[in-house]
């Protein structure tokens, strides 16, 4: 977070409005015992979500608990290891425009095919 | 977050202010995302279609596709620990992640193949039924990157190796790691639609 701060300063010294100005020549990533900490939580996620699978929870429920840890390691990925939360925005905004979509064109085949269908 | 580390992206003038690569890179996710999401989609439409066996609860094995899940996870983190080694110049330790990625990823490749294997002498092919169609195609395009990232990855340590790569060969490993993690999440959303999912029973 140190060098963060100090990556922002630096910004502000260039004279800079957007720190993200300069994160074109220099980028800030997490350590390797943050990435490490990031892999074991995933792990725990992943072992929860086998646990979870085979428990006796109602069907909606369970499906439900296991799309948020989906979810939620997605984020973790995304965020950590393909570094999206300390990149520049607009990284992000092309990542979810495709996976809006992606999620959009599930919603509407669906739809289309189940609930409309007959 | 306790500290960071930093390197210097090459430095290109361009009119996004963002290098063309990394941008294009992640055009290339985005577009990727949109080609998955209807392999998804149309595995989750067909689901509970097919009207001859085998169906999904008599064949999958979640257990072993549990432990194939762990490597690939694992393959990300050792990803990130190479970019961290190449962020602070120590391109041995960064060769050697990478090989370790590598062959994570074979291994999980490696873990298809047996699978495949096994389904198709239990009697379920491409053509045997729905079920049959839409999982090949999914998880079979989804091997296919996984292959395709290893031979980046190979790529990547015997250009290294050579001094084929810039003077900063953070830059590139940050690229491949891109596709490696996505092909990452990809496999986290096909292990709980297709994996996970189908395991689950209604209560009582």
């Amino acid at each position: 977070m140190r060098q963060l701060d100090e990556f922002h300063e630096e910004a502000g010294a260039r004279g800079m409005s957007d720190p993200s100005e300069v994160g074109h020549a220099r980028h800030i990533h997490p350590s390797a015992k943050e990435y490490v900490r990031i892999g074991v939580i995933l792990v725990i996620l992943t072992a929860l979500e086998v646990w979870v699978s085979y428990s006796s929870l109602p069907h909606g429920l369970l499906i439900g608990i296991l799309f948020f840890l989906a979810f939620v390691k997605f984020g973790l990925v995304v965020l950590w290891f393909m570094h999206l939360r300390f990149d520049d925005a607009r990284y992000s905004r092309f990542f979810i425009m495709g996976f809006a979509g992606a999620c959009i064109l599930f919603l509407v085949v669906l739809l289309l095919f189940k609930a409309f269908a007959g | 977050m306790a500290d960071t580390t930093a390197h210097a992206a090459p430095v290109e003038h361009t009119s996004t202010g963002l290098p063309s690569t990394k941008l294009a890179m992640w055009l290339f996710l985005a577009s990727e995302c949109l080609l998955f999401g209807a392999l998804i989609t149309t595995y989750v439409l067909y689901r509970g279609a097919s009207t001859t066996g085998p169906y999904p609860s008599e064949i999958f094995d979640i257990r072993y596709t549990s432990v194939s899940s762990f490597v690939l996870l694992a393959s990300s983190l050792t990803m990130v620990l190479s970019l961290t080694a190449a962020e602070k110049r120590d391109f041995a330790r960064m060769r050697l992640w990478l090989v370790a990625t590598a062959l994570l990823g074979m291994t999980f490749v490696g873990g298809q193949v047996y699978e495949f294997t096994s389904f198709y002498h239990e009697g379920l092919s491409l053509t045997t039924n729905l079920f049959g169609t839409t999982f090949y195609v999914l998880t079979g395009f989804h091997g296919v990157h996984v292959t395709v990232g290893i031979l980046m990855l190979l790529s990547l340590v015997g250009m290294s190796w050579a001094g084929r790569l810039p003077d900063d060969q953070a830059f590139p490993v940050e690229m491949v790691g891109l596709y490696w993690h996505f092909v990452d999440i990809v496999w986290i959303v096909i292990f709980t639609v297709v994996y996970l999912i189908p395991q689950a029973k209604p209560a009582g």
